[in-house]
């Protein structure tokens, strides 16, 4: 057993601890106000590779592993939760199918520039007809002379605006349901695929949520990506991947919250003492940096499991499921902690609430991840 | 050209000192950086190998731990490291600045760079007495850096100004904080860094016997500076309130 970071592991956390310290906590508070998509931070990110973190050198990454993926993460979203979803989205969303299931020219044609942070990766598979439910997807692809032609619509999907190409779901083979659902590469500049960004949000503002319309849109057979019918399958386990990594951010958001709540505990005072002496506050930072603790081991271990090859489904589960539930949960203390403060937009604590929500619903709500539990349990 | 910067790990400058029972300063989990001034002068030497080719080594005389700053700067892009470990009872300046010259003499170099002190005792010695050692002109605070045909013009900061001064090479340059910007390391510099030669060695290695290397100042006692008492507020007209905070900042404070 050792619980020690790897020194590489160590160092990328505290390149990134110390750039997200400068160059992107200062700016969160304006992107959430204007909800601006922060274009020269990722481009920050991409001139130290980070855009590539994980992924091998030969496709213009930076070879790391997916423990220093999710540190990584856990830095940038703890100094702000719309960067930390465009970076994850990109990593666990965008390029992983590709790595994972893409030909050996799909990796070279589009994992490279997506490594390089050239443009943003982005995964189309929720629909308005097919959330938790997946496996109901209703956008089809029929093969007409050598084409792949595409109908429908996604909802909800992150980064689509940003970038030159999106991976999407839809059915191949109607008559074998959620086993005739494929993969498709589909360029942005395609005729007939509209990319619409409209969504009010309660947080996450400067995260780009679009729908995607197709009509009649034609891609080349070999946009396939991995096997015909197999989309299912892959979706699955490119989400089992991404559930981790929101488990990271959760305790990114979890982490903002305890050190907002520790200095502003410190610095109030009322009845004559500072209110980090009062045991009621005591208690809830104590509470709050237990389970911070607990989810972090938590989404490292199911990120270990993962990089060792071993199965990881249910860790991965349970790293979303507790992560966000106790970013949630922080950020309601936290807001309480500040009183009256807590409740206005000078403070980052309602923010942090905002943000904190959504990782609770999006690559599978905390029912689902309970269902999965729950399933690998035997039920 | 071949570039040498002397780096040192100090104590995160957040980080919060305490002194043991035995009057020695704790350094139990304390994290631990390179020195600020030295970033600048890794830096540097980055830039000037970008511009001229060459080379950049960096050395250390620290802890084992140590070698996680040199990793650091091999990750900025440096291309080798020598740390050299020395575990004696006690140092100075002296025998950090005698173990420094002795690990560069064996190297190539013309140019030394270093910050211009460290941010824990912040002696400011040990880079010219590196010079001294190995011969050589110092610049010290320097806030620009320019070298061509086998000379350094340095801008270094003085009282109210600044002095242009040229050097020949091979010199030794310190650090002023202004001189760059140092650059965070890439993820890909930090996967490569730990392929790149780290030579480990201590001062016997080097041809240096206790004797040589034993301080010569030694520190008698360390001490935490008085906990800083609340501020006070002189209330009353702005003639009156003067005329009392001279007064206590002559009686009281005894500043003035
Ligand atoms: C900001 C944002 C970004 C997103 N980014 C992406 C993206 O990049 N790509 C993408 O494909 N999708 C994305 N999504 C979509 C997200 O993954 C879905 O919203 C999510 O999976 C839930 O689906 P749904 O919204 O249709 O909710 P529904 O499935 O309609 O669920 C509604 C409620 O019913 C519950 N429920 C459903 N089924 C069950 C069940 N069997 N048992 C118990 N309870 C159940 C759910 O838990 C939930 O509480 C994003 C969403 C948001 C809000």
């Amino acid at each position: 057993m050792n619980f020690d970071l790897t020194p590489d592991q160590q160092m990328i956390r505290d390149v990134v601890r110390d750039f997200a310290d400068n160059e992107i906590a200062p700016r969160a508070a304006e992107t959430d106000r204007t909800g601006q998509f922060p274009m020269d931070i990722v481009k920050k990110l991409a001139q130290l590779d980070l855009m590539g973190l994980p992924f091998p050198e030969q496709y213009g990454g930076a070879g790391a592993d997916n423990v220093s993926y999710c540190l990584a993460l856990e830095e940038i979203t703890r100094a702000c939760g719309s960067t930390g979803l465009t970076y994850e989205a990109h990593i666990s969303l965008g390029c992983m199918p590709i790595y994972l299931f893409g030909t050996e020219e799909q990796k070279q044609k589009y994992l490279t520039p997506l490594c390089r942070g050239e443009c943003l990766g982005s995964f189309g598979l929720t629909e308005p007809n097919a959330g938790s439910d997946a496996g109901g997807t209703q956008t089809t692809a029929v093969l007409e002379d050598g084409q792949w032609v595409i109908n429908g619509s996604k909802c909800f999907i992150t980064n689509a605006s940003f970038a030159r190409f999106v991976t999407i779901t839809a059915l191949t083979d109607r008559s074998r349901g959620k086993r005739g659902i494929s993969a498709l590469i589909v360029p942005t500049d395609a005729p007939g695929f509209t990319v619409r960004a409209g969504y009010e949000k309660l947080g996450m503002h400067g995260s780009n949520t679009t729908e995607l319309f197709f009509d009649n849109v034609r891609v080349p057979a070999e946009n396939l990506v991995g096997k015909q019918n197999q989309g299912f399958k892959q979706f699955l386990s490119v989400l089992d991947g991404g559930r981790v990594a929101i488990g990271a951010m959760g305790v990114g958001i979890a982490q903002a919250c305890l050190e907002a709540s520790l200095a502003y505990a410190q610095q109030r005072v009322q009845f004559g003492q500072s209110i980090s002496k009062f045991q009621a506050i005591q208690f809830k930072l104590a509470d709050m940096a237990t389970r911070i603790e607990l989810a972090r081991n938590m989404y490292l271990k199911a990120a270990w499991l993962k990089d060792q090859g071993r199965p990881y489904s249910k860790e991965a589960s349970m790293a979303k499921l507790y992560g966000s539930e106790i970013a949630t949960r922080a950020a309601l203390e936290a807001i309480q902690i500040h009183g009256g403060y807590g409740y206005i937009r000078e403070f980052p604590v309602e923010r942090y609430l905002r943000d904190a929500k959504l990782l609770e619903i999006g690559e599978g709500t905390s029912e689902v991840q309970r269902l999965v539990i729950a399933r690998a349990l035997g039920c | 050209m071949k570039i040498v910067v002397c780096l040192k790990q100090t104590f995160d400058t957040e980080a919060k000192i305490t002194i043991n029972p035995d009057g020695k300063i704790n350094d139990q989990g304390v994290s631990l950086i390179m020195n600020p001034y030295d970033e600048f002068a890794v830096e540097e030497a980055l830039r000037l190998q970008e511009k001229n080719g060459g080379e950049v080594t960096v050395v250390s005389v620290g802890g084992a731990k140590a070698q996680d700053a040199l990793r650091q700067a091999l990750a900025m892009g440096a291309d080798k490291a020598v740390l050299v470990t020395a575990e004696l009872a006690a140092m100075d300046e002296y025998s950090t600045a005698t173990i420094l010259a002795k690990a560069i003499a064996g190297l190539e170099y013309d140019l030394i760079i270093g910050g211009f002190r460290a941010v824990d005792d912040g002696s400011a010695q040990v880079a010219g007495r590196v010079a001294e050692i190995l011969g050589l002109p110092v610049v010290n605070v320097v806030t620009k850096l320019e070298v061509a045909d086998g000379k350094a013009l340095a801008t270094r900061e003085i009282e109210g100004g600044s002095e242009v001064v040229e050097v020949p090479l091979p010199a030794v340059i310190t650090a002023q904080k202004g001189l760059n910007e140092p650059r965070y390391p890439s993820m890909k510099g930090i996967m490569k860094a730990k392929k790149k030669p780290m030579e480990k060695k201590d001062p016997a290695g080097l041809g240096l016997d206790a004797a040589a290397v034993a301080a010569r100042v030694c520190a008698l006692e360390y001490f935490l500076p008085a906990p800083r008492a609340a501020g006070k507020i002189i209330p009353g007209e702005p003639a009156e309130a003067t005329a009392a905070l001279v007064r206590a900042l002559r009686e009281e404070a005894r500043i003035i």
